[in-house]
């Protein structure tokens, strides 16, 4: 596989290009002469320019989805772009609900495997290999393609910096979306936007998460109230959310969002390997936990073996009066 | 209403995990346990079998060593039957593999209306694999499904998106992969546990799917593991107890970092 042409799946909401899309473009124009974005929707020339000062040349674009979920169209129009000569050498997608989607897909429409949770990308005997955080990041593996296919990377956020390039609006260009049969019958018939106020989990400067050692779901306020007071977005690790204490977009981890905030406060978070991929990559970590063994201890900068329902009210007192 | 769930049996989360120097993929020779996210979707399905009033769960694995103790698990809570396949064949597979693999799996199951499966295992967590199947099946999908209900032949899912959720509607059959924390998994009684023991589990060989051993593990995996190296280590810092004054040496490490 050479790597001359990179398509990178932009995701956007509303006209705003996700940032996850912008990371992509800024790894793909280190490593490809040509970058194009694959676009689903209606809205295009939005943000073609957007994509355009972050490098890319073009936006391939499906046009309106009809309310479709991106997966199926997406893919099938990739694959037929492939199959008539005009592929990429390598797409690259987001860890996203939508760029996993595609990458399924697309990787059965090519019979080409997809090289997943990638974090950085390398050369490896002329074709680029992925890697891949393993145990909760103790190690890395990198894994290369064996065949010459279209290489499809599913890539995680926040693994590399967003950055202009300078360059003009992205040219639009139309990709057809072939006839998708039985599969693509899945219709979005309504949308939910659950109102958060403050700062977005996965872009917040402080990041306090609580986990199973706050006892019970009311005691989630204690992360609430700190969260305000320092101006912070909250948090959780993946048990509490299974609970059902916090929505799902809490999560921070594997499964969750990846933060990397300049403080990360884990309350009664015991830093299971799922967790710690997800908040490792803070620059300051803090850690309240009673269990002096748990795991969070080993990445955090300060850890505090103690309480949190002790630890939480008396933080939050002394935060206020100062 | 039948429904198949696509299950994974892997090592035990709590015991440290270790790469097979010869192959650096997952050792997975030891004893294996259900999926703890597998466990929604046995629930969900169980659940939408019910609201039908009839119809069964059927459970699809795919694991080393005839491995059944995650299988009995999910039959204790009331799946009626299974398919596992296991051959050493299998050894190496990708995800691609593994969905093709699982789709013949579920061809074999039976006539269903549904498949379910987790958004992605807790030890390889590719989370490629439901969208694969339901591509390799031919079938529509919705991924990432905090819930589901079955109006005549249409699912209707609530999908988590990255700014909330979306009303999704999909005819059946169809492949819907859900997230965890969905519904909450029954413990298995004691007479499930019992019952478990004579449900029928087929097992097979990749032959027996008609798919060719040579198209599938080591040989048919497009990918290969180059390199496995260490990575840099965060420098644990300070850990002290809490002598009620813990909170001050937050305060103070917040005020040296001006966050306030």
């Amino acid at each position: 596989m050479g790597i001359s042409k990179i398509w990178v799946l932009a995701e956007a909401s509303g006209g705003n290009v996700a940032t996850i899309t912008l990371e992509l473009l800024a790894k793909a124009r280190e490593l490809a002469d040509t970058v194009e974005c694959v676009y689903g929707g209606a809205d295009a020339d939005a943000i073609a320019a957007t994509l355009g000062a972050h490098g890319a040349s073009k936006v391939l674009s499906t046009g309106d989805l009809g309310g479709q979920l991106a997966g199926v169209p997406v893919a099938a129009a990739v694959a037929a772009a492939v199959a008539a000569g005009n592929g990429p050498d390598a797409v690259f997608l987001g860890t996203t609900y939508d760029g996993r989607d595609v990458a399924g897909r697309l990787s059965v429409r090519l019979d080409a495997p997809v090289i997943t949770n990638v974090v950085d990308l390398v050369e490896r005997d002329g074709g680029l290999a992925g890697v891949e955080p393993v145990f909760g990041g103790t190690q890395n593996v990198i894994t290369k393609f064996t065949t010459d296919k279209v290489g499809i990377f599913l890539i995680r956020p926040k693994s590399f910096a967003a950055e202009e390039s300078g360059g003009g609006a992205a040219a639009v260009e139309a990709l057809t979306v072939p006839d998708t049969g039985a599969t693509g019958a899945a219709r979005i018939v309504n949308r939910h936007v659950e109102e958060k106020s403050g700062p977005q989990l996965d872009e917040a400067d402080v990041v306090v998460a609580g986990g199973r050692g706050l006892g019970e779901k009311d005691n989630y306020a204690l992360v609430e109230n700190l969260a305000k007071a320092l101006g912070a977005a909250p948090g959780a690790s993946r048990a509490i959310v299974d609970a059902g204490w916090v929505p799902y977009s809490y999560q921070v981890g594997q499964t969750g969002k990846v933060v990397k905030p300049t403080v990360y406060i884990a309350a009664g978070i015991s830093g299971a390997t799922q967790h710690l991929v997800g908040m490792k990559g803070s620059k300051n970590i803090i850690a309240i936990n009673k269990d002096p063994e748990a795991p969070i201890f080993s990445v955090a900068d300060l850890g505090i073996v103690g309480d949190v329902h002790k630890v939480l009210p008396k933080l939050l007192e002394a935060l206020q009066n100062r | 209403m039948n429904v198949v769930v696509c299950v994974k049996q892997i090592p035990d989360p709590a015991d440290p995990g270790a790469l097979d120097p010869s192959t650096n993929t997952l050792k997975r020779d030891g004893k294996l346990i259900l999926d703890e996210s597998d466990s929604y979707g046995v629930e969900m399905a169980l659940q939408l079998v019910d609201a039908a009033g009839g119809g069964e769960v059927t459970l699809v694995s795919m694991a080393p060593n005839s491995e059944v103790s995650g299988l009995r698990t999910a039959l204790a809570m009331g799946a009626a039957k299974a398919v596992l396949v296991s051959d050493d064949a299998l050894k190496g597979s990708d995800a691609l593999t593994t969905a093709k693999v699982l789709a013949k799996a579920i061809e074999r199951a039976g006539a269903y209306d549904l498949v379910l499966a987790a958004t992605e295992s807790s030890d390889g967590y590719t989370g490629t694999v439901p969208e694969q199947i339901a591509e390799v099946l031919g079938l529509p999908s919705v991924t990432f499904a905090k819930s589901i209900a079955i109006d005549g032949g249409t699912a209707k899912v609530d999908r988590q998106t990255e700014a909330g959720y979306d009303e999704v509607t999909c005819p059946l059959p169809a492949v819907v992969s859900v997230t965890a924390g969905v519904v909450e998994p029954r413990y298995p009684s004691f007479k499930g546990i019992m019952a478990a023991k004579s449900k029928p589990v087929d097992e097979v060989k990749v032959a027996d799917l008609g798919l060719d051993a040579a198209n599938v593990g080591w040989a048919g995996a497009g990918q290969a593991i180059v390199e496995v190296a260490d990575a840099e280590a965060r420098q644990a810092g300070e850990v002290v107890e809490d002598d009620g004054e813990g909170y001050a040496r937050i305060v103070s490490f917040l005020s040296d970092l001006k966050i306030i």
